[in-house]
């Protein structure tokens, strides 16, 4: 394994459009838990999973940062335990800017946190209460400053368009706003409403005015344009770093390689098969009671699905899928599996082959969908 | 059995059905008797028996129709058998109701005692007049709080002419009256009449197909008998066969040595094709013939017809033997191969009438599971052309160009809808949007209307029925029958999507409304076709003429830009699920066009 994914499924507030596996922080066994990821490292690694050579670990959630000093510090001590967090390339956390108070941040400093990403979302108020966030526009450039003085230079942050009611110039002033900040790092996703959650259900009341395709399209292109712009290079779909700062941990899951999934509800690829844990804490906390890990499913990949996934997954990069690397993971060229769909895309003009890898072309990244359909079988 | 014992049996027969509209209760009541009759004992009871398709069921219509033996023993002492023969309650099978009516000596007229009598009703209740039918009227739903008996009875005897004084009242739902209907079917319904020793004489009244018996005729035995293994004869096929079981519907299927004079109940004879049997054909025997068939025989035409697609074209060789089997059971529906630029291979089908349509999309659906595209229903047009030729045209992309039609002629309904006073106007109006003629209004009572118009069949296969629903809160009923054809003024309009145009979207439309029709179809398909790779022009056009356009814009942005962390699966299915989406659409040219935009001009009138 590469990577490794520990989920925090706890926040003090729900986000509207949030359908991550999360629970508010008030009444639950915030304490036991810790400990049972501590518990589940335990029993992979008696099954016989190495942590050695591991590059990367992220904390997310829920939010990680809704945990108190103490229990962050206690998290990452059994992390320590388990890995060697001086070897890794990359250790990051995702945070809540009114969360992350100069305490925590002394926390996961001396942790050895060195990225952090935070889910600023937008810097417009009337927004950000919209979606049910509780920082304001301004938290963020004093947590960024915070943040920097006690050491900390590889901060993301997260932005979402495509909000109810938002409008181009918004999103263009959130823009300004976000780069402003002269971070080496921006993701920007667009808003997915999904069920089971707050806005799903106003959308299906009838109230929720999103701004419609044509708009949230010309905020993507406005997103593109305005990093590229400003150096930010769009090494993923939704993802803009200066050179260098890619985000080890995210390109893990773009590479098609392995990583593990720790904690209630956490997806992980092991060993050529694909699982989820049991999303209910009480139940994921049960379940390892016997020794067992706390998979609720599992399925091994086939060829056929990895050669998929390398695709939709790979297209995603920038850097595209590269022919030789491909070839040597399947022992099968590219053309030879998908060289139909792959002229009738690069007719279409979504697709193009350049330095010996197939990437989207820009027509492509806005239909990236209806390309990665395309070698499914 | 000997003559005096048939002739016996005969005196106690009572062959009889239920005219009734939907909702009514003609089912519940049908079940009533035969739980009264112990016939079907309550605990296997399954509601509305005679209603066997699961279709019927969910629609709570009957589509084929039934037959079952009843007996039942009267105050008198004596034991009758009862044949309760179930009538189809739909405009689309008129023809069937009147052999089924025909096969009996009297019918239940159920009239809800709330609502009294519909359109549909009263054009059965002629059906049975028609066929001198002794007609008991029954008042049901007497326990509801808005029953108004004594003014349903007037209704009856002012509309009908009939005699309602001694009508039952009745709740089949609360088993109120159900013992005084028998009663009176013993006393009033009169025996059969026929002779045992005559050549047989057996009425179809309908079939259906067995994968093992082969076909099952439904038969009622004017004169003769029939048993097995005696050599039959179809009077209108000429078709022989020998007669391999007999028997009755109980409603179990239960031998019975022969059939006499009187008796309802079927025979199998190895048929292979419910087209050999067709209905209100005279089966006789072949070796003592009757010299005449009975009265009333013709051959049914279907009047709506529309193209049948199957979304995947590989599928077209299992559209067909759905269709085949389909046939089997329904020798109304008629069906031949066509090709369609833009559908590919698929099928032309002819159907009694909307309904009809309906039920055997549904079922191809359903039981053979092939996802179909339907194209809009179209008539049967009378197109005569420059040079004298007349030609029949049923799709409306083989419509000859216009410079080449002298005249085209359309089949014309007498269209008769009963409502509430109170809805007149907008009966009216909807009529006179559907290039109506108005014919004449009679008031049923003091609040109840019976409206005539002369309307076009194609006005009417469109939106007509739900805009009548929805014009008068559901309080419309309706009938119509054919009256003929006349001359209009018709042209085709076609569809151009991308420039091309697609023949599955034409459509014949009144010239008088052919613009704001095409208007219309081109803002229906705009919302209906999602939007594509790149733009597209929707054109409506007679002839060389644009008369309508709007525009499919291209695809702004479809992909996942979304942080689902290591969740690959979910992604996966997210993708499978498109994917599977487009599956349900049909590529038209370089347009994915969706199964919904097919019928747009059908419900053009929403939104």
């Amino acid at each position: 394994m590469r990577g490794m994914y520990i989920h925090i499924p706890f926040c003090h507030q729900i986000c509207h459009y949030c359908d991550f596996n999360k629970v508010f922080f008030k009444n639950q066994p915030v304490d036991e838990y810790i400990e049972s990821i501590g518990n589940e490292l335990t029993i992979m690694a008696n099954e016989g999973h190495s942590f050695e050579g591991l590059e990367t670990v992220f904390l997310g959630g829920g939010t990680p940062t809704s945990l108190s000093e103490g229990q962050l510090d206690r998290l990452l001590e059994i992390i320590h335990q388990h890995v060697d967090v001086s070897a890794l390339r990359e250790f990051s956390t995702e945070a809540n800017p009114d969360e992350l108070t100069r305490g925590k941040l002394s926390v996961l400093k001396s942790g050895g946190v060195g990225r952090l990403s935070i889910g600023v979302q937008s810097f417009d108020e009337q927004l950000l209460k919209r979606i049910g966030r509780t920082h304001s526009a301004d938290t963020p450039a004093r947590v960024i400053q915070d943040a920097r003085e006690i050491g900390f230079e590889n901060i993301s942050i997260d932005l979402i368009y495509g909000l109810p009611e938002q409008t181009v110039q918004q999103w263009e002033e959130t823009l300004d706003k976000a780069l402003a900040l002269d971070l080496p790092h921006y993701s920007g996703y667009s808003l997915i409403v999904e069920p089971k959650t707050v806005f799903y259900n106003l959308m299906n009341k009838g109230k929720l005015p999103l701004p419609g395709e044509d708009i949230e399209a010309e905020m993507f292109s406005m997103l593109m344009d305005r990093m590229t712009k400003a150096g930010r290079r769009q090494y993923e779909i939704s993802n803009f770093a200066l050179p260098g700062n890619e985000s080890i941990h995210n390109l893990i899951y773009w590479d098609n390689d392995e990583y593990a999934g720790i904690g209630a509800g956490a997806h992980g690829y092991l060993k050529g098969r694909r699982y989820a844990n049991f999303g209910p804490l009480r139940k994921y906390m049960e379940s390892m009671d016997t020794g067992a890990r706390p998979v609720m499913e599992s399925n091994e990949v086939t060829i056929t699905e990895a050669m998929e996934e390398e695709m939709f997954l790979g297209l995603r990069k920038s850097e595209g899928v590269s022919l030789q690397s491909f070839k040597s993971k399947f022992g099968k060229s590219l053309t030879e599996e998908y060289g139909i769909v792959l002229a009738e895309l690069s007719g279409k003009g979504l697709v193009s082959e350049s330095e010996g890898s197939i990437k989207l072309t820009r027509k492509g990244i806005f239909r990236g969908n209806e390309v990665f359909q395309q070698f499914l079988k | 059995m000997n003559h005096d014992e048939r002739l016996a049996r005969q005196k106690n027969i009572r062959n009889f059905s239920i005219i009734a509209h939907i909702d009514h209760g003609k089912s519940t009541l049908a079940d009533r008797l035969l739980e009264k009759t112990e016939t079907v004992s309550s605990r296997e009871m399954k509601s509305q028996t005679l209603d066997s398709m699961d279709l019927e069921r969910e629609r709570g219509i009957t589509i084929k129709l039934n037959a079952v033996q009843l007996s039942y023993t009267a105050k008198n002492g004596e034991v009758y058998t009862f044949h309760l023969i179930d009538t189809p309650g739909h405009v689309d099978f008129t023809y069937e109701v009147s052999r089924s009516l025909a096969a009996c000596e009297g019918a239940l007229l159920v009239v809800d005692a709330a609502q009294g009598i519909e359109a549909q009703t009263l054009a059965n209740v002629y059906l049975a007049l028609d066929n001198d039918l002794e007609i008991l009227p029954i008042i049901n739903k007497i326990d509801l709080p808005a029953a108004d008996p004594d003014k349903v009875k007037k209704e009856i005897e002012d509309v009908i002419g009939l005699d309602a004084s001694e009508a039952v009242h009745a709740s089949a739902k609360a088993g109120i009256g159900i013992e005084e209907i028998l009663e009176q079917i013993v006393e009033k319904v009169p025996a059969p009449t026929g002779d045992p020793q005559a050549p047989l004489k057996a009425l179809i009244f309908d079939s259906h197909y067995d994968q093992y018996k082969g076909v099952i005729v439904n038969i009622r035995i004017v004169e003769g008998t029939v048993k097995p293994g005696d050599k039959i004869r179809m009077m209108a096929t000429g078709k022989e066969f020998e007669v391999i079981e007999t028997g009755v519907f109980t409603p179990n299927i239960s031998m019975r040595d022969e059939l006499s004079v009187g008796d309802v109940g079927f025979l199998s004879a190895a048929i292979k094709n419910v087209g050999d049997t067709r209905v209100g054909d005279t089966i006789t025997n072949a070796k003592n013939p009757a010299s005449e068939p009975l009265p009333g025989y013709r051959r049914l035409n279907p009047m709506v017809f529309c193209g049948l697609y199957p979304i995947d074209s590989s599928k077209y060789v299992d559209l067909r033997e759905a269709l085949e089997k389909l046939e089997l059971n329904d020798s109304a529906l008629e069906y031949e191969a066509e090709t369609s630029q833009a559908l590919g291979f698929g099928y032309r089908c002819g159907f009694l009438g909307l309904l009809h349509m309906e039920i055997i999309q549904e079922r191809i659906e359903r039981e053979f599971k092939i996802d179909l595209i339907t194209t809009a229903p179209s008539v049967i047009y009378n197109v005569v052309t420059t040079d004298g030729k007349e030609l029949k045209v049923d799709n409306p992309s083989m419509m000859p160009d216009a410079q080449k039609i002298d005249h085209v002629e359309e089949p014309y309904v007498k269209a008769s809808i009963m409502v509430p006073n109170e809805y007149v106007g907008s009966v009216m109006e909807l009529c006179q949007q559907k290039r109506g003629n108005f014919i004449t209004m009679d008031y049923l009572d003091a609040s109840r209307v019976n409206i005539i118009y002369e309307l076009p069949l194609a006005e009417i296969v469109y939106d007509f029925f739900d805009q009548l629903k929805s014009g008068t809160k559901g309080y419309a009923s309706f009938d119509y029958e054919l009256i003929g054809y006349k001359t209009s003024k018709l042209v085709k309009m076609d569809i151009l999507l991308n420039g091309e145009q697609v023949d599955a979207l034409s459509f014949i439309v009144h010239r008088d409304f052919s613009y704001e029709r095409g208007k219309a179809i081109v803002e229906k398909l705009r919302k209906l076709i999602p939007r594509q790779q790149f733009e597209v022009p929707v054109q409506a056009a007679i002839g060389q003429k644009i008369v309508a356009r709007s525009t499919i814009k291209s695809i702004g942005k479809n992909v996942l830009a979304k942080c689902y962390g290591g969740d690959i699966s979910r992604k996966r299915k997210l993708l499978e699920k498109q994917k599977e989406g487009k599956k349900r659409m049909k590529q038209v040219g370089s347009v994915e066009v969706p199964q919904e935009a097919f019928m747009a001009v059908l419900k053009m009138d929403e939104d």
